[in-house]
């Protein structure tokens, strides 16, 4: 059965959601082998072979993380004419698109971005144009590399023996180009990253400054969930720029999304659109964010959201 | 400082996009089109960056005929020239084949910084730095929202989820910023008058030295099966606030098991 290559995103020893997701779809074409960057994956493998993998890759150098996108796709590149995988699947992240893009022109491969589904002849599903299209693709050339959006897929366990191989670890000097000097980590630490969130609750213009934006994190942190915000509301300053949600900022796809005081232009709902259910809070009620909404309630935020807040821990016991 | 500034030309956010039926490209006809707004950050960045050490700032893009009002738009912000690659071949180009012809273009000028937008609009894939620097075999200093030259030196913060890197590399680089990273000037009148007498040179695949069979739709590495409308959502339970529109939200999200 032919090899399906899997790019573990990871923190340290900690393997990311959206590699499990990964795994779960590669299952479906071919034997899943993970090609692990950097150190930690002596730990990681428990989770790993929870997910299928049936080999990982490892090179344990600590250029991956010292150097800018390079490395990675390098070692990828090396995999791919070394194992010849019948495809390679990278998480849809600005790093992971970088990768993958890398890899396409090393390789001579087609590739394609933000697959929320791959079926049957690796024919990947995306949306186009803030999700008003949904378009069925496939790579026509080389060896086929797709990006897949995080929290797409639902990870299903199955056994797999995540057999330790080594892989080379000389990385080039013509991949060492943009060096790392200093890792800088911002606020938001406790909450889960925006993108990997099956939880996200955004405020924006409704908000009115950014000491609000306090009742949207407290109404997250009730539920687990991330905090993402509209172009009006980090263009204001209310909120960091990295948490904005739409066109010109991230797409998410949670579970839930809950839109506080965002009336629901096109450039934010491009950015949230195919998140499986929205519920809305708004004073307008024609405002056209009602029009995604599974459940809406048109009234007055600081009355409606602490009240769902106290609702919420009733409930689960906090 | 010599610096290129890469630009698209993309149909309006604000319209209703759609794909060809025909060959399942970009409907380019029924739409308004306007130079890719994240593009106009790496202009304005080119600018700045021209104003405080010196040189000119070039405008490349590859397009149609139809393109050149996206270029006049970059000339009037200030920029100096521009280059525009333009072939009826490069017709529904990947991204591959896309990085391959603006590389080329590259090749034939000298420059520092080559400075592009961290994504198109419309095909959203933020690709195209990463696969210049590929390319070029320069350093890849993308996703920037904070550029800095000191000499031969360039350092940025790259974006990132848990906040930003810093990166350092060496002059010649291909940058990628992020809309955080300025504010765009508006053109002034003196500005677009003057862009009516700035140079704009024009490249076919023969100048660039690029075999046909490589570029345009035909030698695209991925293909549509399909494509469709998304069909709409369906309504959903819409409810006014009369004192307990918060309850009754928390009651939706206990059904859907949320809590």
């Amino acid at each position: 059965m032919a090899e399906i290559l899997v790019l573990a995103e990871h923190s340290g020893e900690t393997v990311k959601k959206v590699t499990c997701e990964l795994l779960t779809l590669a299952r479906r074409f071919g034997e899943p082998a993970v090609a692990w960057a950097g150190p930690g994956a002596e730990v990681a493998r428990d989770r790993l072979a929870e997910f299928g993998a049936a080999k990982v890759y490892v090179a344990a150098g600590p250029e991956f993380d010292e150097y800018v996108v390079a490395p990675k796709a390098e070692l990828l590149a090396g995999l791919v004419a070394a194992a010849s995988p019948a495809a390679v699947l990278v998480a849809s992240t600005p790093e992971g698109r970088e990768i993958a893009a890398r890899l396409a022109v090393r390789t001579g491969s087609g590739m394609i971005t933000d697959a929320v589904d791959i079926g049957e002849g690796l024919v990947a599903e995306l949306s186009i144009f803030g999700g008003a299209i949904v378009v069925h693709s496939r790579v026509t050339s080389g060896t086929p590399i797709i990006c897949v959006r995080p929290n797409a897929i639902t990870p299903e366990p199955a056994p797999g023996a995540a057999e330790i191989v080594p892989a080379g670890t000389e990385v080039s000097d013509a991949a060492k180009g943009a060096r790392v000097t200093e890792r800088v980590v911002q606020e938001g630490g406790e909450r889960p990253e925006l993108a990997e969130a099956s939880i996200v609750v955004s405020g924006g213009r409704g908000m009115g400054n950014a000491e609000n934006f306090a009742m949207i994190e407290k109404l997250a942190d009730a539920l687990g969930a991330a905090v993402g915000a509209s172009r009006a509301a980090t263009d204001a300053g209310w909120y960091p720029h990295q948490f904005q949600v739409g066109q010109t900022g991230k797409t998410v796809s949670p579970q839930l999304y809950i839109a506080v005081g965002i009336s629901g232009a096109i450039q934010h709902r491009a950015g949230m659109q195919t998140s499986k259910t929205i519920m809305v809070v708004n004073k307008d009620a024609e405002a056209p964010i009602f029009e995604l909404a599974d459940f809406g309630v048109v009234g007055d935020l600081f009355s409606v959201v602490p009240q769902l807040i106290d609702g919420i821990q009733q409930r689960s016991g906090g | 400082m010599n610096i290129v500034v890469c630009v698209k030309q993309v149909p309006d956010t604000g319209s209703e996009r759609t794909l060809r039926l025909a060959d399942s490209t970009v409907d380019r006809e029924g739409t308004d089109a306007l130079i890719n707004v994240l593009d106009e950050y790496a202009i304005e960045e080119g600018l700045r960056l021209a104003e405080a050490h010196g040189g000119e700032v070039t405008i490349m893009t590859m397009g149609p005929a139809r393109a050149s009002e996206s270029i006049r738009k970059a000339l009037s912000m200030g920029a100096d020239k521009a280059v525009h690659i333009v072939d009826d071949g490069l017709a529904g180009s990947d991204a591959p084949a896309t990085s391959e012809a603006i590389a080329a273009a590259l090749g034939r000028i000298e420059f520092d910084l080559v400075i592009l937008g961290s994504e198109s609009t419309d095909a959203r894939m933020g690709v195209l730095a990463a696969m210049l620097a590929e390319r070029l075999g320069l350093p890849q200093m993308s996703l920037a929202s904070e550029v800095e030259v000191d000499g031969q030196v360039i350092r940025i913060h790259r974006q990132a989820d848990y906040g930003y890197d810093k990166v350092e590399a060496s002059l010649p680089a291909v940058v990628s910023v992020v809309e955080k990273i300025n504010e765009p000037r508006y053109p002034s009148f003196k500005g677009i008058m003057a862009a009516k007498k700035k140079p704009v040179e024009t490249l076919s695949l023969a100048d660039l030295g690029i075999d046909p069979a490589r570029v345009g739709l035909a030698a695209s590495g991925t293909e549509v099966v399909s494509f469709a409308k998304r069909p709409p959502r369906q309504a959903g339970t819409i409810i006014k606030d009369d004192g307990d529109g918060g309850e009754k939200a928390a009651e939706f999200l206990a059904a859907q098991k949320f809590i």
